[in-house]
């Protein structure tokens, strides 16, 4: 089977992968460069799980193959804390607000809301709603979630340093 | 599932990937945003032996205004449609329905090629497309040629493009100004599919009177669709309540969709109705009565 390489700054660092052309961006990540914080459910766009930012824009890592993220910047949930003992600043507005239960959904839903605060930071509680109708959360209801978006705004403000969080 | 395998080649131009198109003999397809495609794969619908990317190529992402209409190039996003500062003025009906158009992540990606080439029955912007007599342009190796949206719309995700071919833009005549529209869909959830949905708009004259009426349809039948019967009974009139109810039933006379698995055939014809209604009645300012 041929493989192709693709090469790609992965939170900051640059990283190679040898993949066939199919492997999806999310089974790349996962399975050749062990990055699991990126979850995949429904592998057809509809569950929101495997949500990273490339460019700055959240996407759909199950939708993009790892061939198309060549040259790109990509954040994955384990780009978001500023360090191993540290959460970012919405990272902990989630467990302030209790906005995750078993976790499934998690990392699609803080890359989501990253990119949406990176771009509007004063994304209003329409906004929020609107774009969290992309990722499934089949155990938190989304009322905490989006207490914890909108609460997780001020960090984003214009800028403050936060507004710059790994892109 | 994972994709079926495949080969992948990522052209600098236009003329490159529509020979590489043109090399694999109707077994290369292209790939744009993915958001289509990708799930087609991934339930084996699709098993092209080649996938040409065509997300690099120059200039296919510019939406251009002129006197002469609206341009949308092949590889113009959704999120590029939502975020443009004049296209809501210079065409209100458009921005109104691609704001209907998937989710956030999805809109990141998906493309205005990529839906029309797709041609989900379903989809807003094949709809807008049939609605506004669009011109789909083609490249292919003979150079361009245009087909009108309603001819390019053959069925259910097919289309009157070769395997050979890409399209390079649509274009949207020119909106006038003081135009009477409006845009209504049914989702079940924000995001999806729409059940049905209806786009249109008319202009009038110094006397009120309907002028130029175009009424499109989207998820009631195997393609996008023009209502032309409901088109023929608003012409000359005034929009009132009373037309407004009998549109409705016209509009919903007209189609006979299918059962499918989300909704019986009967609901559609019924959803369409009720969005009719809506849609004429926002587009001329009226207040209906509840009915009972
Ligand atoms: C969960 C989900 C919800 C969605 N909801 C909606 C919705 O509500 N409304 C809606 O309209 N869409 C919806 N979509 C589809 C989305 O809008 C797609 O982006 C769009 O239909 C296809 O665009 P694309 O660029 O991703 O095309 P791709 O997936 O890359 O390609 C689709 C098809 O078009 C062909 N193609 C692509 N570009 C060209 C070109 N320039 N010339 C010739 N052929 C080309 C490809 O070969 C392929 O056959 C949804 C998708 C998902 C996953
Ligand atoms: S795994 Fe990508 S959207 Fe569900
Ligand atoms: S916390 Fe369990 S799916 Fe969201």
């Amino acid at each position: 089977m041929t493989t192709v390489t693709t090469s790609f700054t992965l939170n900051g660092k640059a990283v190679q992968a040898d993949v066939e052309p199919r492997t999806t961006l999310a089974d790349c990540l996962r399975h050749k460069l062990q990055a699991t914080g990126t979850h995949v459910g429904c592998e057809h766009g509809v569950c929101g799980a495997c949500t990273v930012i490339i460019d700055g824009a959240a996407v759909r890592s199950c939708l993009t193959l790892a061939v198309q993220a060549d040259g790109t910047q990509i954040t994955t949930v384990e780009g978001l804390a500023p360090n191993p003992t540290e959460l970012s600043p919405l990272q902990a507005s989630f467990r302030k607000h209790h906005a995750l239960q078993c976790g499934f959904c998690t990392p699609g839903i803080l890359t989501t809301a990253h990119a949406l605060l990176s771009e509007e930071p004063d994304a209003d509680e329409e906004r929020i709603r609107d774009v969290l109708s992309g990722n499934l959360c089949r155990c938190t209801g989304y009322v905490t979630i989006v207490e914890a978006v909108l609460d997780a705004r001020a960090a984003y403000a214009k800028n403050t340093k936060h507004a710059k969080v790994a892109r | 599932m994972k994709p079926p395998p495949f080969e992948y080649a990522r052209p600098a131009s236009l003329e490159e990937a529509i020979a590489l198109l043109a090399q694999h003999n109707g077994d290369a397809k292209a790939i744009a945003g993915g958001q289509s495609l990708m799930p087609m794969l991934a339930f084996r619908l699709a098993a092209p032996s080649m996938l040409v990317d065509i997300t690099r190529i120059q200039g296919l992402n510019s939406i251009d205004i002129d006197e002469n209409g609206i341009s949308l190039g092949a590889l113009v996003r959704w999120r590029d449609i939502e975020r443009h500062a004049e296209l809501a003025a210079a065409h209100p009906l458009l921005a109104a329905a691609i704001r209907h158009v998937a989710h956030y992540q999805i809109r990141n990606r998906g493309t205005v090629g990529g839906s029309v080439a797709h041609a989900d029955p379903a989809a807003e912007m094949p709809g807008i497309a049939a609605t506004c007599d669009a011109e789909i342009i083609i490249a292919g190796a003979q150079g361009r040629r245009s087909v009108r949206a309603e001819e390019f719309f053959t069925g259910s995700l097919t289309t009157a493009l070769a395997a050979e071919e890409l399209i390079a833009a649509v274009r949207l005549p020119t909106w006038k100004h003081g135009r009477r529209w409006a845009f209504e869909e049914f989702a079940r959830r924000r995001g999806d599919f729409a059940l049905a949905g209806v786009a249109l708009y008319y202009d009038l004259d110094t006397d009120a009177h309907v002028v130029d009426p175009h009424v499109g349809a989207i998820g009631v039948a195997d393609r996008p669709i023009r209502l032309k019967s409901l088109e023929q009974l608003l012409a000359g009139r005034v929009v009132d309540e009373a037309l407004v109810r009998e549109a409705a039933a016209t509009a919903a006379a007209s189609v006979s969709p299918d059962d499918d698995i989300h909704a019986p055939g009967d609901y559609r014809r019924s959803l369409l109705g009720v969005l009719v209604e809506r849609a004429l009645a926002r587009a001329a300012g009226l207040q209906l009565a509840e009915q009972a």
